[in-house]
């Protein structure tokens, strides 16, 4: 364990390596707020994400908990209110004139609820192909542009021929397949998809995954994985950071985090989840959390998660948590594990 | 507690819930479809009874045919629905009133537009009191206040006074449950519960309408999407496909012995059991547009086993072991696969 | 996906959910399904060139008098001209209306074109950006409607002139914010659309989005408006005639001619009613076509046309914005 705090990458043992190049993404310390005075709403409060170049960084949090603050941040759409974001080295907050969309394109986005984020009045190909009507220069020619919707729809598993049919006409998955090719139109390195399959069907959902992975192994895009369902995070994600209130509180590899969760809340989200095993109904040692996530109008003082916490004491309530490291247990690499807790599970004389 | 008029079906002695054969046809702009298909089944007090399937597989119609709740462009055009022996499906309106509350109830999916945003909510949970058991204001206030207790909403005395928005999205899910289970029905039906909220609101509502059923005795019918919902809080599971059973029997088996290839698609394409890294074994397709049902069996299309036969003739839902039924012309050979 | 038989799969059932349609149906096969929208169609384009052309054919029979001929109630004895009667100067009541048709539409048609076009590119504009600029706009909308617009239009016409030009112009000015708030709520709901904020993922400038995504889904909604205020501005016009500071006789306009049929009404009906007819036909016509024209351009709802009239749900297309 170490004091170290969160926001340091000392633990990073490429950090000092000058010679490998930065992070695809890498956020730091970002705080984000809405509103003033009594009626401000601090979305994100000194986050910290990075993703690698062809890696799957997965993000878990209950409703509030700033995970889609953070994505717009991320694409651009919110410029925090402090902390930094670099994309490729460069802060795309800083960029300027033509720049700025030639960053913008590197970053796209794949929603969550592929009814409302199509516009119902435009043809699958007018979708797929509405991001070059701004950046003009990616696919010049018409019969270029004709070409490369074709391209793309059968990238994503769709016929050529949908390419004149409308969003109505198409089933919840298909639709799905039309946003993510129109995210891949920009030829991007990151995609952050936020919940890009809750809104469909179970047997749909795994086709789309499959869509997304297999994009990822052809064309080596990185995916920042927003989701609440646990099982496809654990499915997908290289890496997972978790997040409660606006603040990241634990993450680590995917399996360290899954397996051996630092912090209570990752214990009590995993407990939660219900699961397919049939021999394990009615756990009595499901972990039942008091009440519900607090107005993030109104953050708990020290520990944020201490109002539901079973393990809380009064020093949760006085002093914010340390950052609590495990690391090189796991065999999925180097990449150290952390939470952000007092009383950490699974760490020996300290556990209650 | 029940009005002496009622039927109940702890006299009767058979299951409080009993559907054989629901049929119900849906108006749509090509024409009228089959939106369920002869589907039937069954609940005891005290048992939960989870109807899964995905969206536009008719579930939710069946909820609401059984409710009476349907939309005027659909119609139940044939088959029963038994609620403690009488069906209600030839009851009339005045009939059903009479149901809906002290024996049959319904949770809904979306718990703001379910509640009336412009009365406070004690006043709203007072209703069934002052309706169905002719309460003075006062004592169906009290009654209201000890509901809220009872599904755990903070400071309820003071609550009562709030309107729904003012509500979080886990605390309007326990106030509607509460609404259903006001009346002790004997069936509560509970559609979608929580779709809309996060993993641990979800485990609490989950707790509390398991433990509101073994307290006062219900039969629970909860309509989802989810396997794993299913997998733990459901004793006896009915799978449905494009209006049809394709398959019914205790949870326990089915899921851990699928006798339809679509059970076990399903079940497959969790990635909870896949291998990270591969792809996950997805069920190819989409299911059928209900004006597209084919003729055969309804999941031909999208089927690894679908022969000849699948084509030409519908696979009756037959018995397939103790309380199991299945309908596919080939349950026998799915552990081969 | 990788597999070729799932891939197969997926296309046969999705060429099971719909018929594959390269185009949507042409718009007049879909004006023919719908008899109401047909009907209403005709009438509009009757009106129009009626307005454009009428007055080669009629000469000066619209300002002719003949005072044996007064007040002849309408009959076939009196040759096509006295078909619909003839008001108390012996004048053909059927060359006048086709006159004030002209008039009618040369004053309505600008004023609700100037209104909308201004109104719902502010309101637009406005509620997509929010903020000051939302809130300069609407208190604009509001001072504007906070005067009566009859009066500012008496006063104006009454300082200068009362010319045809002036009275568009005051009718524009007095209806943009009708527009103006209208654009200006559907454009602030939109903008928090996901597929706007998927337009500003890739970067696309807010001039474009406001054009590409917000104006296709609004205008509809702003044409059921226009429509509907273009029965309010040819009624208006017909009130400062009827004060004597709109269209100045000879000239004549539909408005003029109920204003100065009221007092035959005992006596010759057809002298107001008919011209009333005439507006409201027109207006009950664009009503009933601008419905139609908000289904047609919405893919989703496009199919409701192709089926029997008394099933479709009839939507209501006016929202509570525009009774301002």
């Amino acid at each position: 364990m170490s004091e170290t705090p969160l926001t340091a990458t000392a633990a990073d043992p490429r950090a000092d390596g000058s010679a490998t190049p930065p992070p695809l993404l890498e956020v730091r310390g970002v705080t984000k707020s809405f509103g003033h005075g009594r009626r401000r709403l601090t979305a994100l409060d000194g986050v910290d994400v990075r993703v690698e170049r062809g890696e799957t960084l997965g993000l878990v949090g209950e409703s509030g908990c700033g995970k889609s603050t953070l994505a717009r941040v991320v694409l651009g759409l919110e410029r925090p209110d402090s902390g930094t974001v670099r994309f490729d080295g460069t802060d795309p907050f800083t960029l300027k004139g033509k720049e700025l969309p030639a960053w913008r394109r590197r970053v796209q986005m794949v929603f969550q609820d592929p009814f409302a984020s199509l516009n119902a009045r435009m043809s699958a190909a007018d979708l797929i192909g509405e991001p070059w009507r701004t950046h003009r220069d990616i696919v010049p020619t018409a019969p270029a542009r004709e070409r490369r919707v074709r391209e793309l729809l059968s990238l994503v598993g769709l016929r050529e021929s949908d390419a004149h049919r409308y969003p109505n006409e198409f089933s919840g998955g298909q639709r799905q397949r039309i946003g993510i090719a129109r995210a891949l139109a920009l030829d991007p390195d990151l995609i952050v998809c936020d919940e890009p399959v809750s809104a469909l069907d179970l047997s749909v959902q795994a086709q789309v995954l499959n869509v997304l992975s297999e994009l990822r192994e052809r064309l080596g895009v990185s995916y920042v994985f927003i989701s609440h369902d646990l099982s496809v995070v654990r499915h997908v994600s290289d890496r997972v950071t978790v997040m409660y209130l606006g603040k990241v509180i634990e993450h680590g590899p995917t399996e360290d985090v899954f397996d051996r969760p630092l912090h209570p809340y990752t214990a009590a989200l995993m407990s939660a989840a219900p699961t397919l095993d049939v021999s394990g109904r009615e756990r009595d040692e499901e972990i039942q959390l008091r009440g519900e996530i607090p107005s993030p109008y109104d953050i708990p003082s020290g520990c944020r998660f201490r109002t539901r916490c079973w393990k809380s004491e009064a020093r949760c309530a006085e002093v914010a948590p340390p950052v609590v490291v495990r690391d090189g247990t796991a065999d999925t690499g180097q990449e150290p594990h952390e939470g952000l807790c007092h009383f950490p599970l699974g760490t020996g004389p300290m556990e209650a | 507690m029940k009005s002496s008029t009622l039927p109940s079906p702890a006299k009767t002695g058979g299951p409080a819930l009993e559907v054989e054969g629901l049929c119900v046809d849906l108006r749509t702009p090509s024409g009228t479809v089959r939106a369920v298909d002869g589907v039937g089944f069954s609940v005891r007090k005290g048992r939960t009874l989870a109807l899964l399937g995905e969206s536009g597989c008719g579930k939710s119609m069946t909820a609401l045919s059984i409710a009476g709740l349907l939309d005027p462009t659909a119609e139940v055009t044939g088959g029963s629905v038994k609620v403690a022996g009488t069906d209600v499906l030839r009851l009339g309106r005045a009939g059903r009133r009479k149901l809906a509350g002290p024996v049959l109830s319904i949770v809904f999916q979306d718990a703001l537009t379910a509640l009336n945003p412009v009365q406070p909510v004690g006043r709203q949970l007072a209703e069934p009191f002052r309706i169905h058991r002719g309460l003075s204001r006062r004592d169906a206030r009290e009654k209201a206040v000890e509901l809220m207790t009872r599904v755990g909403i903070p400071e309820p005395r003071l609550r009562a006074r709030a309107y729904p928005h003012q509500f979080s999205g886990g605390m309007r899910q326990r106030l509607l449950i509460a609404m259903a289970v006001a009346l002790d029905p004997d069936v509560l039906i509970a559609d979608e519960p929580t779709t809309a909220l996060d993993v641990t609101v979800q485990a609490q509502i989950m707790r509390l309408l398991r433990d509101l059923q073994t307290e006062r005795d219900m039969a629970l019918v909860l309509i989802t999407h989810d396997l794993a919902v299913v997998a733990q809080r459901a004793d006896d599971v009915v799978v449905m496909y494009a209006g049809n059973v394709v398959e019914t029997g205790p949870v326990a088996e089915v899921f851990s012995r699928p006798r339809h290839p679509y059970t076990k698609g399903l079940l497959d394409s969790v990635p909870e059991h896949a291998v990270r890294g591969r792809p996950l074994p997805a069920v190819p397709g989409s299911p059928p547009e209900l004006s597209a049902v084919p003729s055969g069996c309804v999941f031909q299309a999208r089927c690894p086993l679908a022969g000849q036969r699948c084509a030409g003739e519908r696979p009756p839902l037959l018995s397939v072991g103790a309380a199991r039924s299945a309908a596919c012309h080939f349950s026998e050979e799915l552990d081969r696969v | 996906m990788t597999d070729p038989a799932a891939d197969s799969a997926d296309r046969s059932s999705g060429a099971a959910a719909a018929p594959p349609r390269t185009r949507p149906p042409r718009w007049w096969l879909l004006l023919g399904r719908d008899r109401a929208a047909a009907v209403a169609a005709v009438i509009l384009a009757v009106v129009f060139l009626v307005a454009l052309f009428g007055r080669l054919f009629i000469g000066d029979r619209a300002v002719r008098q003949d005072l044996r001929a007064s007040l002849r109630p309408p009959s076939l004895d009196h040759g096509f001209y006295g078909l619909l009667g003839t008001d108390v100067l012996g004048r053909s009541v059927l060359a006048r209306l086709v006159d004030a048709a002209g008039t009618t539409l040369s004053v309505a048609v600008p004023a609700v074109l100037c209104s909308l076009l201004i109104g719902s590119a502010l309101g637009l504009w406005a509620g997509y950006h929010g903020g000051l600029r939302e809130n300069v706009a609407m208190r604009v909308a509001d001072v504007i409607l906070s005067f009566p617009s009859l009066l500012i239009a008496v006063v104006v016409l009454y300082v200068f002139a009362p010319s045809a030009m002036n009275i568009v112009l005051i009718l524009a000015i007095a209806r943009v914010p009708v527009y103006l708030r209208t654009a200006r709520a559907e454009s602030a709901e939109l903008r928090s659309r996901l597929f706007v904020d998927a337009a500003r993922t890739f970067g696309t400038p807010s001039r474009n989005i406001i054009i590409r995504h917000i104006l296709p889904i609004a205008l509809p909604t702003l044409l059921t408006v226009a429509t509907l205020d273009f029965c309010f501005v040819m009624l208006t016009e017909s009130s400062l005639s009827f004060l004597g500071i709109g269209i100045q006789p000879p000239d004549v306009s539909w408005g003029l001619m109920v204003a100065q049929g009221r007092q035959y009404l005992q006596t010759a009906w057809w002298i107001a009613v008919l011209p009333g007819v005439a507006i409201v036909l027109t207006t009950v016509s664009a009503t009933v076509l601008a419905a139609w024209v908000r289904l047609a351009t919405d893919p989703a709802q496009r199919w409701r046309l192709t089926l029997p009239r008394k099933r479709r749900g009839d939507r209501a297309a006016v929202p509570s914005e525009m009774i301002a």
